[in-house]
């Protein structure tokens, strides 16, 4: 474990951290433009946060321990998660304890601990958000692995930062499996990030709504932390394509200064990111709950082609 | 003293407890508290003598019991020394709880209860250790028997004396696998014993034919499809003890005798062998949790999680066979190892799971979801350690799950150099199959999980719920325990598996292991693919820790307790919560193909609406009830000649006898 790493490593949890909320305030942004409307200013995410923080938490008189608990748990996994997503560097300390299919565990984690607070209340809303939330999990969850599975072939490696450092190195190609993949991959971010056409950031309609069902007795500080969580997962899952989809850029000489120069490339690539998502969200309407399913199962399947189409091509 | 002397004398321990349990019948006490606790001493010595013999060298020993001429030959090696490792490890936990556990006789009196359960933890042993067919057959079918017993223990209820003669049928038909499996490997020398078998090499084809009696067999008795019908049904019915250790350790026996089987005494294996095993465990796999997500009984949920689980392991061996066919041995062993680190793990976190569901059921005499909830605030210590239970169970970092998943699924990844591209192309489909799996388990556990423990008590009796017994805790951390370190510590489980696949592929992955160092898990280097679950939990910890400190440092720390917002609705009661039936009811509509159901929806101007639902099995449908409509018939037929008068009788002997009579003349 070098020094650089380590620096490497700090700052890019930090900058996850600082940035992720920048992000959804960006998409948000971009979504209101591209609707007709006028936007948020670009720092309102941190304006809500810093409200939220300064509230104080009511919590219902029945709550278990795991309602209260399970934010900080979702806030320490998605932080884990940006950690090990070679956003800036692929020499990261902590990548080694954490592959891909870890990650994937990582996020099953957070969720299984935010359905249960959902439930913990006993309300009606809370358990239909749990429900949800794990039915679009157990089709999302097999649907990433194998987009991982597709690019782990591809390198040989589980490892996130080794799958990067190797597409990265490798003449520019278009790999047809990764194309495959990278669909999947987009329409499991769609759904994992509760967007539309899955679900729908902005409603509180309780018939349409997962995951805001879901966090509907949270407030104050816990609320706070859930949903800078949820922005960081949309930060390490817009990292994690970019690193499996668009590698170039990502420091991998290690040297401090390969690093700093990463930063500006990961604020661009992120910024077109943003863009592309809100323009999904703006030409797509949200489905009904019931076609999700199948919706996630094409995500799967094509996922799992994905892995054939390397078999059978090699590439 | 050899070890197998040591095992030997805790098993007679365990069989002198058995009859000293008959000489107290009735005393509840004396059986619970000294006769139990006893026998978890020697459980927990067991599992110290088998870790001394998976350390150790084979050893063998004779007995002089059963026949005159055909005495007992037992065999310790790493094999069994490592089922035998999981039987120690898990009645201890098994046996304390169940010293909490039966205050009162339910059906059976305690004494007799006793008796069963030790010569079932008995033969449960010496299976593992027999070195001949018929020491195995023995002890095998006094397995089967002393679990029927126990199954059967609360007899008065019509339903549990069903559920005890189906599990009893579908038992003897895997016995009549196993013993004309064992009839074939011999081939034909009339000596049974496991080293004349293992010396004998079989015909390609007489080695398939004994190969598929095994699956049959032994499959039978760890739940495969279809011959899984038993499991859901027997499983529940016992008391919760009896449960976990049929459901932990009971069908592992049975994978103790597929690998024996299959892996020592066959010799070349053939690559259709595994293709076989997975195609067979993914499809069980799948059936099984798509029936426990839907189950509104707990123990019944937990049972066709056990399916789903042996369908995984099967998986799991079917792939080392196919690696091993091939002459991959690295691979083999790698696929062998998470198989058999999901044997341990899976022991641990369903005996867990099923005592949990024990102790609800004596705290609150209800085992239907749709009547539980909010147990977490009356029994904390059951819910807390069922929560480690459900995440271990869930395949969920850092917890012992992941670990044999997160094994498995990399030796899928390493499979793309096998000499057909068939099986290259179907290895893919089987792993997109496993994580799938996994990802419907986690959903069935977070049901089962926020159903029983989380939400508001959906009865008003569940206010009196008392929390668990000492001893039923100390059970309880036991097993919480286990599968908390089996997720933390694999490199150190993985040196002990390693003596395990040595001897059945003669490769092993605890080398590469531990030249990886001791805090990362990665089967062949660090670039390749690696997993620290220390330093996972660690960096999770931290942050939660971080941030709880950093919230309250530069904002506050201030709490409200409110009543739980209504929605505006201020008649909510707690029935209104959603139930287990409707958190089911996803997965019954996108599965539905796989159920057969019956739907009574009420109509809008019902003035007593009422809904049912009934979920069955499609393989009653299709397998078992024309072979039983067959059966009758056949019976029917017979019974004609039975007219009950005894000159009939007389005259069929008459008959008889001049045919014979006949015969012999010509």
């Amino acid at each position: 474990m070098s020094i650089v790493g380590l620096f490497a490593q700090l700052l890019a949890i930090a900058l996850a951290l600082a940035l992720a909320p920048l992000l959804t305030g960006w998409v948000n942004q971009w979504r209101a433009w591209l609707q007709g409307r006028r936007a948020p200013g670009l720092l309102q995410p941190y304006r809500v946060l810093h409200k939220l923080f300064n509230k104080e938490s009511v919590v219902a008189e029945h709550a278990t321990p795991i309602f209260r608990v399970a934010p900080y748990i979702m806030f320490g996994c998605m932080a884990l998660a940006c950690g090990i997503a070679p956003t800036l560097s692929t020499d990261l300390p902590l990548a080694p304890a954490a592959d891909a299919i870890a990650l994937v565990g990582l996020f099953a984690l957070a969720r299984v601990f935010i359905s249960l607070a959902a439930m913990d209340i006993g309300t009606s809303f809370g358990t239909l958000g749990a429900r949800r939330e794990m039915l679009i999990g157990f089709l999302a969850e097999p649907a990433l692995l194998m987009v991982l599975f597709s690019a782990s072939l591809i390198t040989q490696s589980t490892s996130l930062a080794m799958i990067v450092e190797t597409l990265a190195h490798q003449p520019f190609a278009i790999y047809p499996s990764l194309a495959v993949a990278g669909v999947a991959f987009t329409m499991v971010s769609l759904a994992e990030n509760a967007r539309v056409p899955v679900d729908n950031p902005a409603t509180h309609l309780e018939l349409t709504m997962i995951h805001e069902a879901l966090i509907l007795e949270y407030s104050g500080r816990h609320l706070a932390l859930v949903e800078w969580a949820a922005s960081l997962k949309l930060f390490a899952y817009s990292c994690i394509g970019l690193a499996l989809f668009v590698p170039w850029g990502v420091a991998e000489a290690g040297t401090p200064i390969a690093i700093l120069f990463a930063i500006p490339m990961l604020v661009v690539k992120l910024a077109v990111g943003g863009v592309l998502l809100a323009l999904i969200e703006t030409i797509n309407a949200k489905m009904r709950l019931f076609r999700v399913p199948e919706f996630l199962a094409t995500a799967f399947l094509l996922a799992v082609i994905a892995l054939l189409v390397h078999v059978l091509l090699g590439a | 003293m050899l070890v197998l002397d040591w095992i030997l004398i805790v098993i007679a321990g365990w069989l002198a407890l058995g009859v000293a349990g008959i000489g107290a019948l009735r005393n509840t006490a004396f059986v619970a508290r000294v006769l139990f606790p006893a026998g978890a001493v020697l459980a927990v010595a067991l599992a110290g003598f088998a870790v001394a013999g998976l350390l150790g060298t084979p050893e063998t020993a004779v007995l002089a019991l059963g026949l005159p001429d055909l005495p007992f030959h037992l065999r310790l090696d790493g094999l069994s020394a490592f089922f035998l490792l999981v039987i120690g490890a898990i009645a201890f936990g098994i046996s304390i709880f169940a010293a909490g556990y039966f205050r009162h006789g339910e059906g059976t009196p305690p004494g007799l209860m006793c008796l069963e359960y030790h010569l079932f933890l008995a033969s449960m042993a010496l299976v593992v250790l027999a070195d001949d067919a018929y020491a195995f057959m023995v002890m095998w079918e006094t397995m089967a028997l002393s679990s029927f017993f126990l199954v059967t223990a609360n007899h008065r209820v019509p339903a549990i004396r069903e559920a005890g003669f189906l599990y009893l049928l579908i038992a003897h038909i895997g016995a009549l696998g196993i013993l004309l499996c064992f009839g074939v490997l011999q081939a034909n020398t009339g000596d049974y014993t496991f080293a004349n078998m293992r010396a004998q090499s079989l015909s390609p084809l007489w080695a398939s034919a004994a190969f598929l009696l095994a699956t049959v067999g032994f499959g039978a008795k760890a739940g495969i499809l279809p011959l899984h019908v038993w499991l859901p049904e027997a499983h529940p019915a016992a008391p919760s003890p009896v449960s976990a250790l049929m459901s932990a350790v009971m069908l592992k026996t049975a994978i103790y005798g597929l690998l024996r089987v299959s892996f020592d005494l066959l010799g070349a294996q053939q690559w259709w062998w595994g293709v076989l095993l997975m195609a067979v465990g993914l499809a069980t796999a799948l059936y099984g949790v798509v029936f426990s997500a839907v189950q509104t009984d707990m123990k019944r949920l937990l049972a066709y999680s056990s399916i789903e689980n042996i369908g995984l392991l099967f998986v799991g061996i079917g792939l080392g066979v196919l690696f091993n066919a091939y002459g991959m041995k690295a691979l083999s062993a790698l696929a062998l190892t998470a198989a058999l680190y999901h044997v341990l793990g899976h022991a641990f976190f369903k005996s867990l799971l099923f005592l949990a569901t024990g102790s609800v059921l004596h705290a609150t005499g209800e085992r239907s979801l749709g009547k539980l909830g909010g147990l977490m605030r009356r029994m904390p210590w059951v819910a807390w350690l069922s929560l480690v239970g459900v995440l271990a169970s869930s395949g969920l970092p850092p917890f012992s799950g992941f670990v044999s998943e997160w094994l498995l699924l990399q030796s899928f990844l390493f499979t793309t150099g096998l000499p057909d591209s068939f099986l290259n192309m179907l290895v893919p489909v089987l792993a997109a199959g496993i994580a799938l799996v996994a990802a419907l388990a986690g959903y069935t556990m977070v049901k089962f999980f926020g159903v029983i423990f989380l939400g508001q008590p959906r009865e008003p009796k569940l206010a009196d719920a008392h929390p668990a017994s000492p001893l039923e805790r100390a059970g309880l951390v036991w097993l919480g325990a286990g599968c908390v370190l089996l997720g933390l510590f694999p490199v150190q489980v993985i040196g002990l598996i390693d003596r395990v696949t040595r001897l059945l592929v003669g490769g092993g992955i605890a080398d590469t292991v531990r030249a990886n160092g001791w805090l990362l898990l990665s089967p062949s280097s660090i670039d390749r693919a690696s997993y620290g679950p220390l330093v996972f939990l660690g960096v999770v910890s931290l942050a939660v820790l971080l941030t709880a400190v950093l919230v309250r440092k530069l904002y506050h720390g201030r709490l409200r307790r409110a009543p739980a917002w209504d929605c505006g609705f201020p008649a909510q009661t707690a029935r209104m919560q959603d139930t287990a039936e409707g958190f089911g009811q996803p997965i019954r509509q996108i599965f539905e193909p796989f159920f057969r159901m019956r739907r009574e929806l009420p109509s809008p101007f019902d003035a007593k609406p009422h809904y049912r639902v009934t979920i069955e099995d499609h393989f009653w449908h299709w397998l078992y009830l024309p072979v039983a409509r067959l059966t009758s018939l056949i019976a029917r037929g017979v019974g004609r000649l039975q007219q009950g008068r005894i000159a009939i009788y007389l005259l069929y002997s008459f008959v008889t006898l001049m045919v014979l009579l006949l015969v012999v003349k010509s």
